[in-house]
């Protein structure tokens, strides 16, 4: 095949990368170095985040893809329309939920505020004496790694994804591969998460850790994803270790326990103590987790930049280089958004919303 | 010297088994492969590794989700291999 376009990563973004570009009529090749990495580890939820109006636009914009591929995805995408509760424990996190669901209101994100009775009647499992919660129904779940499998096949014989490690990228954009041989097509992206920076040091990525564990099948213990407000404050923090209370009800009747963040680690050992403190925050908000099985714990990198917006757009000095990585926790959730960013400014389109604030910032302007 | 012996319950069905032995054990006595479990598409899984990691083993145990090669049979214990 001969390219016009080389994705390096078949992780949710790489292939949503793929199936836009193929969508706009590119040939594409995707290599992947089987390496695995947040797409396979992480909690695939798609979620709207509002902690600043580009994270919110390309959140929102993504979800409402998502929406509108889901009907077509396959049963193993294990898509689910479950929704997020925001789970505000005390006064002052309800009024934060206000908040929330005014910027959500002012950008046509349908929301609704649950009181404390309304919150034990949605989820029975959670503990008595919360506050109360937002709820996002838009919101839902799907099985990353599937999905990105399917976006790929999408792309027909328009996207051909080859088993491949690139070793490095010469100044001419060519792809040395440790095979030894070499790939080149005219324009090239980089989305292969926090393997990113073994490609190019000079972008502003580092690696998050986390970790998250499945039970056993329990179906109809919890029906929303539910996410703790005080996320927003416990797990935004560019630096130190935290944890918050984050719990999905799989399509299977698992329920799927995070979350916890760590920088200055790329060990990818479960560390019991942090588990530890993860599943206590858990069990602070369902106190019946304790009695349930656990299946599996295992742990993943995400790849963070500074302000945890994605990088998306040209690199500043290599040729012929397109970024689409830093997607930090939100990949999944904005995947098709940042895809549909990238392939229309790769491809001279309009995209159909402002790409300036997710612009390649933070790499210094030379080599 | 006879060997002690339990009488336990899988799926409503009465099992006697040598003291000492496991539930995984149990549900080989009690017939064909030892079926703990079936998967999300329909697969019956059996106990595999017998030590605790794959997971594959999981029954109700009294009502509660235990893995049976870590379980050790007492008299007139329930199993139930539902999922």
């Amino acid at each position: 095949m001969h390219a016009e376009v080389i994705v390096i990563g078949a992780g949710i973004v790489g292939a949503a990368c793929a199936h836009a570009l193929a969508q706009a009529g590119r040939r594409v090749l995707v290599l992947d170095a089987h390496i695995g990495g947040a797409t396979g580890a992480g909690m695939g939820h798609l979620v709207v985040m509002d902690d600043n109006p580009a994270e919110l636009a390309l959140s929102r914009h993504s979800i409402a893809q998502w929406r509108a591929l889901a009907p077509r995805m396959g049963e193993d995408c294990a898509y689910s329309a479950c929704g997020t509760l925001w789970i505000a424990a005390n006064e002052d996190e309800m009024a934060e939920a206000e908040r929330k669901q005014q910027r959500l209101h002012a950008h046509g994100v349908d929301s609704r505020l649950l009181d404390a009775p309304a919150l034990a009647r949605a989820e029975p499992a959670l503990r008595k004496g919360l506050a109360g919660a937002l709820e996002v129904p838009g919101d839902g779940i799907l099985y990353a790694p599937n999905a990105a499998r399917w976006l790929l096949a999408q792309g027909g014989a328009s996207i051909c994804v080859e088993h491949a490690k690139v070793d490095a990228i010469e100044d001419d954009g060519t792809l040395q591969l440790a095979d030894g041989s070499r790939r080149s097509a005219p324009q090239v992206v980089l989305a292969n998460g926090i393997e990113a920076t073994t490609l190019c040091p000079e972008l502003p990525i580092r690696p998050k850790k986390g970790h998250l564990l499945i039970t056993d099948r329990y179906p109809g213990t919890v029906h929303h994803q539910l996410v703790e407000l005080g996320y927003v404050t416990s797990a935004h923090h560019s630096d130190g270790d935290s944890v918050a209370f984050n719990v999905q009800p799989r399509p299977t009747g698992q329920l799927l326990i995070g979350s916890s963040r760590q920088f200055g680690t790329t060990d990818p050992a479960v560390e019991a103590p942090m588990l530890a403190r993860m599943l206590q925050r858990a069990i602070g908000y369902l106190p019946g987790l304790a009695e349930l099985n656990a299946v599996r714990s295992w742990t993943g990198l995400r790849a963070a930049t500074p302000d945890g917006l994605p990088l998306l757009g040209k690199h500043p000095w290599r040729e012929k280089l397109w970024l689409a990585v830093g997607h930090e926790g939100l990949g999944v959730t904005t995947a098709p958004g940042s895809a549909h960013l990238l392939a229309a400014l790769m491809t001279g389109a309009a995209p159909g919303f402002d790409a300036a604030p997710y612009a390649p910032r933070g790499l210094p302007e030379t080599a | 010297m006879s060997v002690p012996t339990l009488l336990l319950q899988i799926d409503g069905q009465p099992v006697r088994v040598k003291a000492g032995s496991s539930v995984a054990a149990a549900l080989r006595l009690a017939g064909g492969m030892g079926v703990a479990r079936t998967s999300v598409t329909g697969q019956p899984r059996a106990p595999f590794c017998g030590m605790g990691v794959c997971q594959e083993c999981r029954v109700l145990i009294d009502g509660r989700r235990r893995l049976a090669c870590q379980a050790v049979c007492t008299e007139g214990l329930r199993v139930e291999t539902s999922e």
